[in-house]
């Protein structure tokens, strides 16, 4: 008898089981394409090489997929139900990416989210610790996203930063020399290598830094009679720091300070002794001596050294920054790392795109464009049947940055979230619809921004974004009144829940809002089985459906 | 190091791992003691000598921050004398029932209670701006190169965590953060404080994330269990380390939500008598809640106090309002802790990041106002090993200058930290690996007169 009901026990395991994988199978479906992925071009017979030799079969993702992380990592915005739908049935199989990519490339969110990107890494803050003040952190911004719509070669746009003299207000680009807590000629240095070597000098030589320091050692800082300019110059007599001279500089700026506003932090971080810096000691960073002219900014002779194609980082570094952001992890990584001892993880991929990006005269869409329409970028995210880690055998799983997470909830409910600055100053004024991705001050945040490890623009290095997963996050999106009344009052789902008085239509339109794709006849099972033992009302049924694929893994990373 | 490789050996381990927790879970046997522990898993460097951890009398710590700088003349370091030029309206002082201590006339019932705290009236650093000066205040560092380093809230958190077995989060900021300043600095997003939001004077304490309004627990238990059933992409990937470290969080997260974590917070299980005492309003009940935590065992507790002192305008207006809101919650939790023999395990630390000038700014458009002033402040300071009753240095006859005894943030901070048994030397855990230590180093040569040895 008990070795009977134990058989009988085994049984039931075994069709337990046969059921879930019949169920696993089709739900694989829904992420991935059933054709093997066929190569399109040269990062994919890069890939697919070391793929075949590892003895792994690359697998695509579904177009339902596809459109969702398109959406998501070229314009930072989550795709509307209407927008995924169209896609999802669009019968033109062979050119339907490319087409969207396209399209995706020429949206006007896509120089919102990547000025956003472009923001950590060039310290877009008002205050504290990066000091730019309110109107210089919008000029700052505002002349980032007019590069990015009018895609600006990046060795130019690198070079105006590296060069640029003038008004905070009025010149976008001279905020780069502010937008760093250390304005020694050393602390810029430092600050350039790692935004345009994407190399970190705490492990550099010393004698390399200080070669280097020499090029920024006639950058000049002075007040106007305007509140909070200040104007970046080439200063080659050193004349900001005499006091009395025409150019007050220094000393002026530390009067200029109402006693209220922090003169004694100004002084004490620009009262650095003065060092002298002979133009005789400038060595580039490859170790190139150069030679000086009294009649140059030397700020101009580091810039021409940075941005040509044989520059062994300043390539490379925007390259890989480039398929970091897209593919989730650097070929050199961490993607500000750059030296001798962490090498490429693939120098074949790595080579490949700093040439593409030569020839293409530095058109970073044109970058885009290339690694997007690979079927590298495109594969499934689902994990591989051995669980090896072979690099870019998968797209990699990331949760949601904290702008993209909110603006996407937003959406979804059709409600708006309140962004401030604790600094009083006018130009702060958010108007009440635009997404958090356009936000083009670090310093107007929210609580949410915060707790979802939004950069805090303090260094520019890339990790200070910081999307691992705490408690407090999820005590946030299950459980409170923030998102409640979103789900409760937002227009824009109460629009879906009386669309239909059928379940399974409200259903499917959640889905598509949401995750992007239809729902499973499993999926659909298990939804009418929660609305039929529920004692709530059908709309509270429908929130609780709303708030549950919410939280979903599957809406809260990039797959 | 190469850092280029995803380290396969990490990878299997915390699947191992969360293979094991999946197994306890499904016995039933992860006690919530251990979920709670979670909250602070990381550990220290293990270079840190635990020293003094036996001995340390300080348990927990409630910090009531006066966001905007509290005028100290106006409080706590009174100068009568010097008439309305320094004084503005507030001419009266009070005597304390310690003889020979006099506090500002708006403060009578803190005057019952002198024999509890000390005064610090020599506080200084010199630093004028909101955010440079606060992070000052809550770091010990000043505002400088690259690293940000964490306030001491998430310094308790990091080194009190360890032993800290409840399940409200060891870090508790009521109810709203102050910014970055107050916060995890490159500890990372673990050691950020769980901020509550909510109003405790409200019918109901709504702790943001845990007491949700009209979702009842069973509602609750369903969701959940819905989310497991539909969640299929996320069954695809079982075993997938980022999503085995999200739901671990999460399960911690649901404690709070449906076990008892959310009780704590629960105002209604005290006598309205003493919700009275305690005072109906904000500051008051965020007092009784801090004593709550501090009960239930939260290492480090912050009150930032709801509205500001940065008084430029309407100053004399403004303290008027705030202070005897602030006189009657602080006294009361003083002497309330006192009554539970909490008082000697539990620093209560009360100032701004500054104080605010001595001569009152009479020119329009202040209109008597206040302004930012960093060289000489006061701080009240109480518990947990600090003896009360005392008047630790002095300012001048103006309350200019620091006529005697300063002490800097670092040198106040430190004998905090000494009393709660944490080496402030010993070193903090960088991300990159970068040298970090609680409070500056000797060798870092940042101002300091010494710890507070004198009422210590």
């Amino acid at each position: 008898m008990l070795e009977r009901s134990f058989l009988w026990f085994i049984l039931c395991l075994t069709l337990v089981w046969r059921g879930v994988a019949i169920a696993d199978d089709r739900a694989a479906n829904l992420y991935e394409r059933a054709d093997p992925a066929t190569s399109n071009g040269e990062i994919d017979r890069i890939v697919f090489a070391e793929l075949s030799a590892l003895g792994i079969q690359p697998v695509t993702c579904s177009d339902a997929v596809f459109v969702r992380r398109a959406y998501l990592d070229v314009i930072g915005t989550l795709p509307t139900a209407d927008e995924a739908l169209q896609f999802i049935e669009d019968p033109d199989v062979k050119n339907k990416r490319a087409a969207l990519i396209d399209r995706l490339l020429d949206r006007p969110e896509f120089a919102d989210y990547w000025s956003m990107k472009w923001g950590d890494v060039l310290r877009i803050k008002a205050e504290f610790p990066i000091n730019l003040w309110p109107n210089a952190a919008q000029a700052y911004h505002r002349w980032v996203r007019a590069s990015i719509v009018e895609n600006k070669r990046y060795d130019q746009f690198a070079r105006e930063m590296l060069t640029s003299s003038g008004s905070n207000f009025r010149v976008g680009p001279v905020n780069f020399y502010r937008a760093m807590q250390n304005k020694t000629p050393e602390g810029i240095a430092s600050s350039v290598a790692l935004t345009f070597m994407g190399t970190r000098t705490e492990s550099w030589p010393e004698e390399r830094l200080t070669g280097m320091a020499v090029f920024f050692s006639q950058v000049g800082y002075k007040p106007t009679a305007e509140w909070k300019e200040e104007v970046v110059f080439w200063d080659p007599l050193d004349a900001s720091t005499l006091p009395d001279s025409a150019a007050p500089g220094q000393a002026a700026v530390v009067t200029s300070l109402p006693s209220s506003q922090g003169t004694d932090d100004a002084r004490e971080s620009i009262a650095k002794p003065a060092k002298t810096y002979k133009r005789s000691a400038a060595v580039f960073p490859d170790g190139t001596k150069a030679s000086l002219r009294p009649d140059r900014d030397p700020r101009e002779v580091f810039a021409d050294w940075l941005i040509t194609a044989e520059n062994p980082w300043f390539t490379r570094s925007i390259a890989n920054r480039v398929w970091a952001w897209l593919m989730g992890r650097g070929i050199v990584h961490e993607p500000d790392d750059i030296r001798e001892d962490n090498p490429p993880n693939n120098p074949e991929l790595m080579a490949f795109l700093e040439q593409a990006l030569i020839a293409s005269d530095y058109d970073l869409k044109q970058l885009y464009r290339l690694i997007l329409n690979s079927a590298t970028y495109q594969m499934s995210s689902l994990p591989l049947a051995d669980q090896s880690e072979a690099p870019w055998a998968r797209y990699p799983l990331r949760r949601l940055d904290a702008e993209v997470l909110i603006d996407a909830v937003n959406q979804i409910t059709g409600t708006v979230d309140l962004y401030t600055s604790p600094i009083p100053e006018p130009f702060t004024y958010i108007p009440k619809d635009q997404p958090a991705i356009a936000l083009a001050d670090g310093s107007i945040t929210s609580p949410f921004l915060a707790l979802f490890g939004r950069s805090a623009r303090a260094t520019g290095m890339e990790n200070e974004r910081n999307n691992r997963p705490v408690a407090s996050q999820w005590l946030h999106m299950l459980n409170s009144g923030h998102l409640q009344t979103k789900l409760e009052r937002g227009p824009a789902l109460k629009a879906v829940l009386v669309s239909s008085r059928n379940p399974t239509v409200i259903a499917e339109r959640l889905y598509l809002t949401i995750l992007s794709r239809r729902p499973t006849d499993a999926e659909l099972k298990a939804v009418a089985s929660y609305v039929g033992s529920t004692p709530l009302k059908r709309n509270e049924a429908a929130i609780d459906l709303a708030w549950a694929l919410i939280n979903s893994p599957e809406f809260l990373y990039r797959h | 190091m190469n850092t280029n490789h995803p380290s396969a050996t990490a990878t299997r381990i915390s699947r191992r791992d969360s293979l094991q927790r999946g197994v306890c879970g499904a016995a039933g046997v992860l006690a919530a003691h251990q979920l709670g522990s979670q909250f602070v898993s990381a550990k220290p460097a293990n270079t840190t000598p635990r020293f003094g951890a036996k001995s340390a009398s300080a348990k927990s710590v409630i910090q009531v921050f006066l966001w905007g700088g509290m005028s100290h003349n106006d409080t706590w370091d009174p100068k009568p004398e010097m008439g309305r030029e320094y004084m503005g309206e507030f001419g009266d002082v009070l005597s304390t029932n310690v003889v020979g201590m006099q506090i500002g006339g708006l403060f009578p019932e803190l005057a019952k209670q002198a024999d509890k705290y000390s005064l610090i009236r020599s506080m200084t650093h010199g630093i004028n701006g909101h955010e440079t000066a606060a992070y000052l205040m809550q770091t010990g560092h000043s505002a400088g190169e690259r690293l940000a380093y964490p306030s001491i809230g998430a310094v308790f958190s990091l080194f009190k965590g360890q032993d800290y077995t409840g399940m409200i989060p060891p870090y508790v900021v009521l109810t709203k953060p102050q910014g970055r300043f107050s916060e995890e600095g490159f500890l990372g997003p673990k050691y950020k404080p769980f901020a509550t939001g909510g109003d405790p004077a409200a019918a109901r304490f709504e702790v943001e994330g845990i007491v949700a309004r009209g979702i009842t627990d069973q509602r609750q238990s369903a969701r959940r269990d819905f989310l497991d059933k539909i969640n299929t992409m996320g069954r695809l990937m079982d075993g997938h380390p980022q999503l085995a470290a999200a739901e671990e969080a999460k399960a911690q997260a649901y404690e709070l939500i449906l076990g008892q974590g959310k009780e704590v917070f629960d105002l209604s299980k005290e006598k309205p008598a003493l919700r009275d005492r305690y005072g109906r309003h904000t500051f008051g009940q965020d007092c009784l809640v801090a004593r709550r935590l501090v009960e239930s065992g939260v290492p480090y507790v912050v009150i930032n106090y709801p509205g500001g002192w940065d008084t430029h305008k309407n100053h004399f207006a403004t303290m008027r309002r705030q202070c005897p809101e602030l006189d009657q919650g602080l006294a009361m939790l003083l002497q309330d802790l006192h009554d539970r023999g909490l008082l000697d395990s539990t620093v209560v630390w009360c100032c701004g990041e500054f104080g605010r000038g001595p001569k009152v700014d009479w020119q329009p458009p202040w209109n008597g106002g206040r302004n930012h002033y960093g060289k000489v402040f006061s701080a009240l300071l109480a518990g947990g090993g600090f003896s009360g009753g005392h008047v630790v240095g002095s300012s001048d006859d103006k309350a200019e200058e620091v006529a005697d005894r300063p002490v800097y943030p670092a040198d106040l901070l430190g004998s905090i930290y000494q009393l709660a048994g944490i080496d402030a030397n010993a070193e903090l855990p960088h991300p990159l690996g970068l040298e970090a230590h609680v409070l500056p180093t000797e060798s870092e040569d940042a101002p300091s007169a010494g710890r507070l040895t004198e009422i210590m």
